[in-house]
Order: C-alpha cells, then sequence, then structure tokens
C-alpha cells in the first residue's frame, strides 16, 4: 500500500505519477472551460454532451476494426465521440430552437437516446471476434490502469488549448452568458457563440473521458466553476479559480485513489471536488452560508437595539429578552429593564434622529436621499450637516426624556 | 423645430380600421435614424407586431406607446435583430441595420437579467466597449477614463467598484445607460427605461437624453407612463399590434388615437386630461 505523502510527492510509481498529473491537467481545463456552462445556467447540457460520446467510442472501434486497423487506437477513439458528442449538441440546440420543447426536455431526451444507442454498440462490439475490445467499458466510468505517457500528452495539449481559447472568447461569453439580448444587439452571433462554449466543453470531455469516464465528467466541468463563485465576484477570476480548484481537485483525488489498489480515480476526484466545494459553502467569507448567518445576526441585533432605544424613548416596558440582553450588555438598561443614564442619552438621540427623518421626507423631495430611510441607516450619512441643522431648526429645541 | 423633414414623421397618420394607413408611404427617409418598413414578428402562429412602418426622426426623443402586450418591447427587439423577424426590413440611418450596429446603442429591461452574476459595475460599463476592442485588444487607460466618464455622467462614479447585486433598481437602469453611453453610437434605443425605478433616477435619466438629444442623437424609448409623454418626449408612436399612429407629440397623442390604441382600457376624462397640451407642467 503506497502512503498519501509518496503520490502526492509523486514517488509512488510512474503509472499513479502519470495519473495525477494527467488529472491535475484535466481537472484544470474542465473547472476552467466549464465556467461559462455555469454561468450561462446550461450545466447539464454538458452531461448529455458526454453521454453522447459514447455511440461515438463503439463506431470508431467497429470502423477501425472493420477497416482492418487496431480497434483501440486512442484518438480514433477521440474523434468517434466527439463527432456523436457534437451531434447530440446539435441536436439538442435544434430541439430547442424548433419545437416549444424546453431545454430540460430536449438535455433529456438526447442524453437517453444517445447512450442508448451507445450501449448497444459496446454490446455488439463485445461479441466482434476481432480487435482487442476488451476495455472499452472503462469510457463509463474511466480508469487509470492502462494510463499511457500519451494520454497524458493528449490531456496536456487538448486542455491547454480548451484553456487558451476560453481566455481569448471571455468577453464574447461573459456577455452572452450576463445579457444575451444586448449581445446580440451589438451584432455578437449569440448562436455561435453558445455552440463555441458547448464545442469546448466537448473537447475537454472527450480528452477526460479515458481518465474519468462520461459520467462523472459533469462533475468536473461544473462543481469547480460553482465552488469559484463563492471566492469572487468577477467573472474573470471565476475562470482561473475554477480552474485551479480542479486541478487541485483532480491532483489530490488521483493521488488518494493510488494509495489503495481498489480505489476508482474518476469517483475519488469528484469527492474530493466535492470537499473544496462543502467548505466553500460553508466558509466562504461573503457569500458562504456561515458568512450569512453572522450577517443576519448582526442585522436582527441592529434592528433589535434600534427597537429598544426607540421603546425606551417612548417610555414604552420592552418586554422582548433578546433586546433586554442587548441593550444590558451595553450597559444602556439595569437588570429591572430601567434604563440607565447612558441608555436615557441614546435614546434621546434616536428618537431626535426619528424626527429629523420625518421632517426630511416632508421637505425632501429627491427619493433617491428620503428612500434611504429604512429605520437604521444614521441620519449622518445620508444628510449634510447643514441640511441636518436645518431640520433641527424646524424641530425646536430637544426634550430630554425622563427616566420612570 | 429643426429636423430633417422625413415623409412620415412630418405628417401624422391614423390607421384605419383593418390596418391599412390612411396615406400610404413608399419611400424610405434616406437619413432617417430609424426607419421600419412592414415588419412583422410572430410568436408561434400569433403575430406580436404585424406588418409595421415607423420612421423616427433625428435629434428628437419618441415614445413607443401602447397597451401591455401590444409589441412594443418586440417591435425594438426586431428592429435590433436580436428577435428574428418573420417579414420587413429596418434600416438605420438609411443603412440595413446589420451594417449600421455601431452606432446603435441598446438599453434592455432591467429585469431580463441576472444581477447575480459576477461582475461589477465598471465591468459591466465596459461591456459598452467590447465591440471596439475586439477579442485581443486591450482595455487600455483611455478606455477605463471613458467607462469612468459614463459613470459619471449618469450619477454613478462612486459605484464604479460595487459587485452589481447589491445595486437598487434605479441604480441598475442607470449603470445600464452607462453602458450603451460607452459606445458612443448615435442611435439610442431603450425598453422601458423608467420601470420601477425612483424620482431621482427617472430625472438623471432624462437628463441623460435631453443631452443626448442636443448633440443631435436620436432616442427611441418603449414608455409606459402616458402622464409624462408630453414631458419628456417630442414624437410618440402609437402600437397595438398594428401602427395605430405616430408624429409629433402635440399631433399623434391625441384622445382618439389613445382611444384607438387602448380601446376601452382608458377613461375618456382620463384621455382628455393626458393628451391635452394645456396640462403639460
Amino acid at each position: 500500500m503506497t502512503s498519501f505523502f509518496d503520490a502526492v510527492t509523486l514517488q509512488a510509481g510512474y503509472n499513479a505519477a502519470l495519473v495525477a498529473i494527467g488529472a491535475g491537467l484535466l481537472g484544470f481545463a474542465a473547472g476552467a472551460s466549464g465556467t461559462f456552462l455555469f454561468l450561462r445556467k446550461r450545466a447539464l447540457v454538458s452531461d448529455a454532451v458526454a453521454h453522447a460520446t459514447l455511440p461515438g467510442v463503439g463506431l470508431a472501434f467497429i470502423m477501425m476494426v472493420a477497416l482492418g486497423g487496431d480497434g483501440r487506437n486512442l484518438l480514433g477513439l477521440l474523434a468517434g465521440s466527439a463527432a456523436t458528442a457534437w451531434l447530440g449538441l446539435l441536436m439538442i440546440e435544434w430541439i430547442t430552437r424548433r419545437t416549444r420543447l424546453a431545454e430540460d426536455a430536449a438535455i433529456g431526451a438526447v442524453l437517453g437516446v444517445f447512450f442508448g444507442v451507445g450501449i448497444v454498440l459496446l454490446t455488439v462490439v463485445q461479441t466482434m471476434s476481432a480487435g482487442r475490445q476488451a476495455g472499452l467499458e472503462s469510457f463509463l466510468l474511466g480508469a487509470t490502469a492502462g494510463m499511457l505517457r500519451e494520454d497524458v500528452i493528449v490531456i496536456a495539449i487538448g486542455g491547454a488549448l480548451a484553456v487558451f481559447a476560453t481566455w481569448l472568447m471571455r468577453r464574447p461569453l461573459t456577455l452572452v452568458s450576463f445579457d444575451s439580448e444586448y449581445a446580440a444587439a451589438l451584432g455578437y452571433d449569440v448562436r455561435r457563440i453558445d455552440l463555441i462554449m458547448m464545442g469546448l466543453v466537448m473537447a475537454v470531455t472527450v480528452i477526460g473521458l479515458k481518465l474519468v469516464g462520461l459520467i462523472l465528467i459533469v462533475a468536473l466541468l461544473i462543481i469547480p466553476a460553482v465552488t469559484a463563485r463563492f471566492w469572487t465576484e468577477r467573472s474573470t477570476h471565476v475562470i482561473w479559480i475554477a480552474g485551479a480548484l480542479g486541478g487541485t481537485a483532480g491532483y489530490i483525488g488521483a493521488a488518494m485513489s493510488a494509495t489503495a489498489p481498489a480505489l476508482p480515480t474518476g469517483p475519488i476526484i469528484v469527492l474530493a471536488s466535492a470537499a473544496l466545494f462543502v467548505i466553500s459553502l460553508f466558509f466562504a467569507p461573503r457569500r458562504g452560508v456561515l458568512a450569512a448567518i453572522l450577517r443576519h445576526r448582526r442585522f436582527q441585533a441592529r434592528v433589535h437595539r434600534r427597537q429598544g432605544l426607540l421603546a425606551l424613548a417612548a417610555r414604552h416596558p420592552i418586554h422582548e429578552a433578546f433586546t433586554l440582553r442587548l441593550l444590558q450588555s451595553e450597559g444602556l438598561v439595569r437588570r429591572d429593564g430601567v434604563p440607565t443614564p447612558a441608555g436615557l442619552a441614546q435614546a434621546v438621540k434616536v428618537a431626535r434622529d426619528e424626527s429629523r427623518w420625518k421632517i426630511a421626507r416632508e421637505i425632501h423631495q429627491d427619493a433617491g436621499l428620503t428612500g434611504r430611510y429604512d429605520g437604521l441607516t444614521p441620519i449622518e450619512e445620508v444628510f449634510t450637516p447643514d441640511e441636518i441643522a436645518e431640520f433641527d431648526h424646524r424641530l425646536g429645541p430637544p426634550r430630554a426624556v425622563e427616566a420612570k | 423645430m429643426n429636423r430633417p423633414a422625413t415623409p412620415l414623421s412630418s405628417q401624422p397618420t391614423l390607421a384605419s380600421r383593418d390596418g391599412r394607413p390612411y396615406a400610404q408611404v413608399e419611400t424610405v427617409p434616406a437619413h432617417a435614424p430609424l426607419a421600419i418598413r412592414g415588419v412583422t414578428v410572430s410568436y408561434g402562429e400569433k403575430p406580436a407586431v404585424f406588418s409595421v412602418d415607423a420612421t423616427f426622426p433625428a435629434q428628437s426623443m419618441s415614445a413607443i406607446i401602447g397597451p401591455n402586450g401590444a409589441g412594443k418591447s418586440t417591435l425594438l427587439k426586431a428592429a435590433l435583430g436580436v428577435i428574428p423577424r418573420l417579414s420587413g426590413e429596418v434600416y438605420v440611418y438609411g443603412q440595413p441595420v446589420a451594417k449600421a450596429r455601431a452606432r446603435i446603442a441598446y438599453v434592455p429591461q432591467r429585469a431580463s437579467v441576472d444581477w447575480d452574476f459576477p461582475t461589477t459595475v465598471m465591468d459591466v460599463v465596459q461591456m459598452g466597449l467590447y465591440r471596439k476592442v475586439g477579442l485581443l485588444g486591450r482595455l487600455g487607460g483611455q478606455m477605463k477614463a471613458h467607462a469612468q466618464d459614463c459613470l459619471e455622467r449618469v450619477g454613478m462614479a462612486d459605484c464604479a467598484k460595487r459587485q452589481i447585486g447589491q445595486l437598487s433598481g434605479g441604480q441598475q437602469q442607470r449603470v445600464f445607460l452607462a453602458r450603451a453611453l460607452a459606445q458612443d453610437a448615435d442611435l439610442y434605443l431603450l425598453d422601458e427605461p423608467f420601470a420601477g425605478v425612483d424620482a431621482a433616477t427617472e430625472r438623471a435619466i432624462i437628463d441623460v437624453l435631453k443631452l443626448l438629444k442636443s448633440e443631435g442623437k436620436a432616442i427611441v424609448a418603449v414608455h409606459h407612463d402616458l402622464s409624462t409623454v408630453r414631458d419628456y418626449f417630442d414624437h410618440a408612436f402609437l402600437i397595438n399590434v398594428r401602427r395605430i399612429a405616430e408624429g409629433p407629440v402635440d399631433d399623434a397623442f391625441t384622445p382618439e388615437v389613445l382611444q384607438a390604441t387602448y380601446g376601452g382600457r382608458l377613461a375618456s376624462t382620463h384621455l382628455d386630461e393626458l393628451s391635452s397640451p394645456g396640462t403639460r407642467r
């Protein structure tokens, strides 16, 4: 049994090192080129495209054997899978454009039909006497045992081209993903840009088939982009962060699967990617679940504090326990609910701001300013000292709030 | 008013009940910013816009007016080629629309995009420059300064670095307008620019548009608020699937035309109030 440390440092043998490098490169390429698929909200199209590669694998094998060649020639199989994947993609596009069916229905139909045809063809291949058909079924879930240098070179070159093309097309792709109507008005051919985007995804799918298989490749395309979205607010950054996350997941996942003989590489890579997703989901600084909860808590505390002070100003009793605890911890009320001098001072200020806002809404016609009245924003952030002085002039002298 | 004479805009025309205009106009005005000829758009087999002719004059603010579902936005999108036309031609400054893209700036409806998209205000404005810089061109300092200047013109200079999801509805609309300004176009097509925005934004947008008009640009806006037509626009085009009328606001925006456009959906007292020139604020 190989240690994880050896595998990560490429000390676990030639094959394990090849697999780890190949998976890392594939993860980067898939993460980066899957970004716009996610941003365009067409993630599931890639699943149909991946399943549509299977008939191509079978057909290519049959044709190569019929022509007297080696049925397992890698480039031949990849060309075949690309051909049927492209056909499936065009069919989805055609069904969506020409019929009243929505894209999800087209995806379901194409995915099922192509996958079914592919399985039939693979069965036919199994009954053929010629061509060393063993191993074709590994295109379903991927296999690493027979990983060759040339496989890694295909991944490296193909992946680099896909990443380069994604970077080159980033402006039209961003435009079409964000606002396709505007893109069309500028004269961009939206349909062609969509096809280019899906073509890139298809290319990555095809080169990744042998390593992770067609069923799980969609995870490599989509999860990194979804994860990256937690960490940035800019689409160009999503590309590179998704690439880095996908590359990390691919490399670590492959290394982990090398530590035990029976661990399947593709699924472990997907699990590594999912782990990064879960961490981001909870702990990302702004969009993460934890950050959202904390933000909500802080907001809730502000509301309670304000309501509590307004109640003190109006000399109403405070019943809510949370409000009381909050004001007590700030030293604004005593244990029995009676305001401290500091609490009274704050209450006067809050009540005065409310009155100022009331005047402001009466005399200011600019809804852009008075529209910011939400009961929480300090009036000093919206109006100038001169304007506030004007409100105070209309209000008259401040009145003290008496303790009960 | 100083504007080139165009056969359609100088005389208001009222379509008869069967949809044929009383005065048949054959010519395409050579230099009209936007001339639409015989455009039909259909969703399925129900025409949303049927055989519409329209001519929008230069140095002027034109409103496309009509009830819900009358095909206002559809006409605008079909003119731009955003949705396919079943028939008809569109000319921009005398050229087919496909050859005049660089002269057109489009402001889509605010609700047509996902505002949680990972992009900043500045990035959105720079989208207006994408055609100019192409695939490989760098968005250099001069371009960025221009984009910042456009944000300044709509009063959003402070928000350049903000994520678009943090903007209010009015701010979103201003950003879309700034993106159109960045294109340095001659013809501005806006789809409901005042829908759901605050009064300050409406004021800011109208000021920018009036300035564009004074620079000789043409503005065409889908507009739904009948009470502001007389204040904001010079030229009106009324549509309800077919063209009802078009011409200078004082001539085309009349109680009879509104009755023909909206059918029984407007009360007659309301109509008089809206369309008599004396009520101008």
